[in-house]
């Protein structure tokens, strides 16, 4: 396979990624890597920093749609990205020390607990009443608009929301991933953020924990334009054209045939990573 | 914009927005050029990526990517292009401690400047090795 060949191939994959991963939510990097490490043998260090790139693209791709709409909650996203950037200097400090296979192995787990979070029943759970002191304190409850007037939201559960966005931070820098989905459980179950809020406020959070990952990978060569170049194209130009269809597409089925996928491709990362073969 | 209530300001989420899709949209750009440089050269060879090598040490450091800019090196180029893809969500943080500083909310700048020191320390304190 020649060069062209290969940026051409992985321009493609990297578009249905970024397209699949804006409509299903997940982000483009979840597929990233299982594309690049099983589909084109890439080590899964260059997979990593390409995934990273790709999350910053989902995120800041999506984010200038999102935007208009200005329910993200612009406190509860910065209070907890201490936690996400001190976790993703852990990670990235870890990533040194742990065997590409285990990072392999790792990465299938998170995946399907990726899958399962997709596809999961989501009930919401509006507060209506300040029981959390610190959320006061930090300002973090807010209101957002509906047809019917202003809806108030109160958070429920700040230090426990925080120690899950740590770990959520230590996977994005170990693994190379937005980790959206332990950022979700973070806010929609722990600390009951409305989700109209949640998932604006998840995905601002996304772009700036990559961010901090990426500054690390890009020092220990990671990233390499070879890889990093269709990755990025693909996934951002595939990211706005997911936004652009969102509205009309049926994404409960496209979520269940993703998860199906997902876990497939999780298996296929665990099996090789024991094996040796990541 | 000097309002009390800065982020339910719709020019200030749209001055935002506006932002991110210029440094998208620029990052993008610069890509695609450094992209057709480095096909143009390369197109033909073997993509190398099973045996985990690093990228040139040269492409690891802002410095060092300038540099390439300057001789029109295609990979120096898209790296370049990966950079400022890589400083958007940096910029709208520091466009968020602007903001709580003109809401005179002074705990979230504090906050918000916490957070940018630790993406700095990330990237000053040789933790890339």
């Amino acid at each position: 396979m020649s060069i062209l060949v290969f940026t051409l191939i992985l321009l493609v994959g990297a578009f249905a990624a970024g397209l699949l991963g804006s409509l299903t939510g997940l982000g483009g990097g979840v597929v990233v890597i299982p594309l690049l490490t099983l589909g084109f043998h890439v080590d899964i260090r260059y997979a990593i920093g390409a995934s990273l790139v790709a999350s910053i693209a989902t995120s800041s791709g999506a984010a200038s749609a999102y935007v208009k709409e200005g329910i993200t909650n612009i406190r509860i996203g910065m209070f907890l990205e201490i936690a996400t950037t001190t976790g993703a200097v852990i990670g990235a400090l870890l990533a040194a020390y742990i065997a590409p296979g285990i990072v392999a192995v790792l990465f299938g787990c998170v995946l399907i607990f990726s899958a399962i979070m997709s596809v999961r029943k989501k009930t919401e759970h509006l507060e209506l009443s300040d029981t959390s002191p610190l959320a006061q304190k930090l300002k973090l409850n807010g209101s957002y608009p509906t047809p019917e007037g202003k809806v108030a939201y109160y958070i429920r559960k700040v230090p426990g929301g925080y120690i899950l966005m740590t770990i959520a931070g230590i996977i994005s820098g170990l693994l190379g991933i937005g980790s959206g989905a332990l950022k979700v459980l973070a806010m929609d179950v722990v600390m009951h953020i409305p989700f109209k809020v949640s998932t604006t406020t998840s995905n601002f959070m996304i772009g700036v924990t990559a961010a901090a990952s990426a500054v690390v990978y890009m020092q220990r060569g990671y990233i390499d334009p070879g890889i990093a170049m269709p990755v990025m194209l693909g996934v951002l130009t595939g990211a706005i054209s997911g936004s652009k269809l969102l509205v009309r597409a049926n994404t409960h089925k496209l979520r269940q045939i993703f998860a199906v996928v997902i876990v497939f491709l999780a298996f296929e990362m665990i099996y090789n990573g024991l094996t040796g073969n990541i | 914009m000097l309002t009390k209530k800065y982020w339910q300001d719709k020019d200030v989420a749209l001055l935002v927005g506006k932002t991110l899709r210029t440094g998208v949209l620029c990052a993008m750009g610069i890509t695609i050029v450094g992209a057709l440089i480095y096909l143009f050269h390369n197109a033909g060879g073997k993509p190398e990526y099973h045996v985990f090598k690093g990228a040139e040490p040269s492409l690891r450091h802002l410095p060092g990517i300038l540099e390439g800019v300057t001789h029109f090196d295609g990979m120096a180029i898209i790296q370049l292009g990966v950079a400022i893809l890589i400083a958007t969500p940096v910029v709208r943080v520091l466009l968020s401690a602007i903001g709580f500083l003109i809401e005179k909310d002074y705990m979230y700048v504090f906050i918000t400047l916490l957070v940018l020191g630790i993406i700095m320390f990330n990237m000053l304190s040789g933790l890339g090795g």
